[in-house]
């Protein structure tokens, strides 16, 4: 207390050593404290397990599809053809947001905001980033398990 | 009873009797310790003495009242956020957040509850007013340069109001889980998990998925589902809400404590000649009310500026407030008599609806995402807010505080920037719908150049390169802010007006929805 600034009025408060070591131990426990807390709490909300229906399912495709015909299984966003090379499906889930696309004679249109792709997949047209992905299918008796978590390279067809 | 004269000689029950008898008075003693508002003291009291009203100050400055500063319209969005707080209530009676039960149970409301149908109307008429006032309540405190020094923190208020306003509509968008609902909400969590357009095009999303992240958190599933729609609905009914209303009364209490409304520093000699209730309160007042301010550090609000031109808050303010309030209910109404809130068909996960229209205050966006799904759903939406954020950090001139379209340029920089605002995205436009873009030209082009080099982002560099030529121009930095926030209330006019109008199925372009294809 040497210093003889002179006071600016009985109201200033009189200066408190607050950057005492265990102040600001205390201050510093409180905040990670409190952080770590908030991150953990962060888990809760992030699922483990998904609610959504399994993801592989068997396909049982019909005697009369032609090539180059789609086969969209009842509920699922996927569309499975048959060729003399084997079968394959490929993804119906458009790229850019999500929206489902539908299949014609070209490929594929999507209703949401135009994006196109070729017969394989291939964006030809609007905003999507990615082509529409293959799925995995394999053979299973006179079914088809078709896995939409893998996807396989385009062309990649199942005997 | 006369025989007695004190009340020590009265017995028990007589005590009892007098007591009864007084009580409707002796309540309203302790309810409001006051009495009638009708001193210039009782007035100040009334304010400062109840919970809710002494968020404003016990006095208000003339400036403030003229319709012209504000127009109401803040007191319109707070109107219409109570309207759709007292809505929402009643509307959670009947419904039940899950899947097609949902939908179900605003079938109910709409056809078989009493009022439901008219409830239900006035809450989205509410919400759909509160976007509209929310978006011209910034524009006005933008163009009358309120948001200068010391109001730059209630600026940034603002802003979370307004994000927060439009996330409350969207979530509330998806409860109704009909077509709409379902397929817009789809849309919207694939835009939150956009990032991913960038980290797939730079091959990380392997290790780092920020996208995919957000959009788990929001969805609680990979698809839209229960988990979906409960979450929403917790977000529409409860958290946003919450921090909504937390926020606005850091926003009231932030106005009052940076001096009430933002004026010119001559709005007394503007004002003229005073109304004959107001006078002058340090002189003649029976009793100011300013004695705490001397033992407040620092400045006090009204420092350095005179209270003569202003009125008691009550009646002159709050009969104000009444006023907008009840206009605010009278416009709700009307509207819910005269226009249903839609409600689609059940919401269908293999069949999007075509065309998939997001409410109409975000076609703009859906628009921009039309382009690109990561630079108009996360990168411009950003750039854009960050922009709003800072304009009162980065202008920082005095001149013109408190008046319409005040500062350097003025009305004149508005003018030519309404144009320019307008002219850049319909020219832009025209070029994508009639001769489609890069990836129609160059069919191999990396999705990269696409994210980047496209209308969107084209619309907003003019957008940023005009208002620095205008701060170059005029020399000054609210001009450049004049004609940036020009330039953006022109290009979400524009675009929101093409995305609500002109496209039809397929997100095509159509002059009318009467050439629409049938199917
Ligand atoms: C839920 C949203 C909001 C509500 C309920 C609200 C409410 C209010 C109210 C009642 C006022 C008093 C003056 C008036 O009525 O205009 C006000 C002033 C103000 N608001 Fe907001 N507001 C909201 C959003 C915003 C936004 C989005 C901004 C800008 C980004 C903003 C910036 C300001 C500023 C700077 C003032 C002070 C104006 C002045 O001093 O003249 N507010 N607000
Ligand atoms: S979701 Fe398919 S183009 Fe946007």
């Amino acid at each position: 207390m040497t210093e003889e600034s002179p006071k600016k009025s009985r109201l200033d408060p009189e200066p408190i050593a607050r950057r005492d070591f265990l102040g600001l131990s205390a201050l510093f426990a409180a905040a990670s404290t409190l952080f770590f807390a908030l991150l953990g709490m962060l888990k809760l909300p992030k699922t483990a397990v998904l609610s959504s229906p399994s993801k592989k399912f068997p396909v049982v495709l019909p005697d009369s599809l032609a090539t180059g015909e789609a086969f969209i299984p009842q509920g699922r966003s996927v569309a499975v053809f048959r060729d003399e090379k084997g079968v394959y499906a490929i993804s119906t889930i458009c790229t850019h947001l999500g929206c489902v696309v539908k299949n014609n004679p070209e490929g594929f249109e999507c209703p949401c905001h135009g994006s196109r792709f070729s017969v394989d997949g291939t964006v030809t047209k609007g905003p999507a980033p990615r082509p529409l992905p293959w799925l995995k299918v394999t053979r299973n008796g006179d079914k088809w398990l078709v896995d939409e978590t893998t996807i396989v390279t385009p062309g990649t067809k199942a005997t | 009873m006369s025989t007695n004269t004190t009340n020590q000689n009265r017995s028990g029950l007589e005590k009892f009797w007098d007591n009864l008898r007084a009580l409707p008075e002796y309540f309203r003693g302790t309810a409001f310790r006051t009495g009638v508002p009708n001193t210039d003291r009782t007035r100040s009291s009334f304010v400062f003495g109840n919970l809710f009203l002494h968020l404003h100050s016990v006095r208000t400055h003339l400036w403030s009242l003229k319709w012209s500063t504000t127009m109401g319209l803040g007191i319109i969005t707070t109107a219409a956020f109570l309207i759709t707080l007292i809505t929402g209530v009643l509307l959670m009676f009947y419904y039940k957040p899950y899947p097609d039960v949902a939908y179900l149970s605003m079938k109910d409301i709409h056809f078989v509850v009493p009022t439901g149908r008219f409830i239900r109307n006035i809450h989205r008429w509410a919400a759909n007013i509160m976007v509209v006032t929310v978006i011209l309540h910034m524009a006005r405190a933008f163009y009358t340069a309120a948001y200068r020094k010391p109001r730059e923190f209630n600026w940034l208020m603002g802003i979370a109001l307004l994000a927060i306003t439009l996330a409350m509509s969207f979530t509330g968008y998806l409860l109704p889980w009909d077509q709409l609902a379902y397929w817009a909400i789809t849309i919207g969590a694939n835009i939150a998990q956009s990032p991913r357009e960038l980290t797939d095009a730079l091959g990380l999303t392997e290790y780092i998925d920020p996208g995919g992240l957000i959009r788990l958190l929001l969805l609680g599933s990979d698809n839209v589902g229960p988990e979906a729609l409960i979450r929403f609905y917790l977000l529409h009914i409860m958290i946003l809400p919450l921090i909504l209303a937390m926020l606005m009364g850091v926003h009231f209490w932030r106005i009052r404590k940076d001096g009430g409304l933002a004026r010119p520093v001559d709005a007394e000699s503007r004002l003229g000649v005073l109304p004959t209730n107001t006078y002058p309160v340090f002189t003649q007042a029976p009793a100011k009310t300013y004695q705490l301010a001397a033992v407040v550090k620092g400045r006090t609000p009204l420092v350095g500026r005179g209270p003569e031109s202003t009125v008691p808050s009550m009646p002159h303010l709050f009969y104000a407030e009444l006023a907008v309030l009840m206009f605010t209910v009278f416009i709700c109404v009307t509207l819910a008599l005269i226009s249903d809130a839609p409600l689609k068909e059940l919401a269908n996960p293999s069949v999007p609806e075509n065309p998939a229209k997001a409410p109409w205050y975000f076609l703009g966006l859906q628009e921009l995402v039309s382009f690109s799904a990561f630079m108009g759903g996360i990168g411009i939406p950003t750039i854009v807010m960050i922009g709003l954020g800072l304009i009162p950090f980065l202008d920082r001139e005095e001149n013109g505080t408190g008046e319409w379209f005040g500062g350097t340029g003025g009305l004149d920089v508005v003018k030519r920037a309404t144009f320019i605002g307008l002219a850049v995205p319909i020219f832009i436009e025209t070029i994508a719908i009639s001769f489609g873009w890069i990836r129609e030209w160059f069919p191999q082009t990396p999705q990269i150049i696409v994210t980047f080099i496209n209308p969107a982002t084209i619309i907003t560099l003019a957008y940023a390169l005009y208002s620095i030529y205008l701060v170059r121009r005029y020399n000054s930095t609210r001009a450049g802010a004049l004609g940036l926030f020009t330039c953006f209330l022109c290009g979400f006019l524009v675009l929101t007006i093409i995305g609500t109008y002109f496209r039809g199925p397929n997100w095509v372009f159509y002059w009318s929805p009467l050439d629409w294809p049938k199917h």
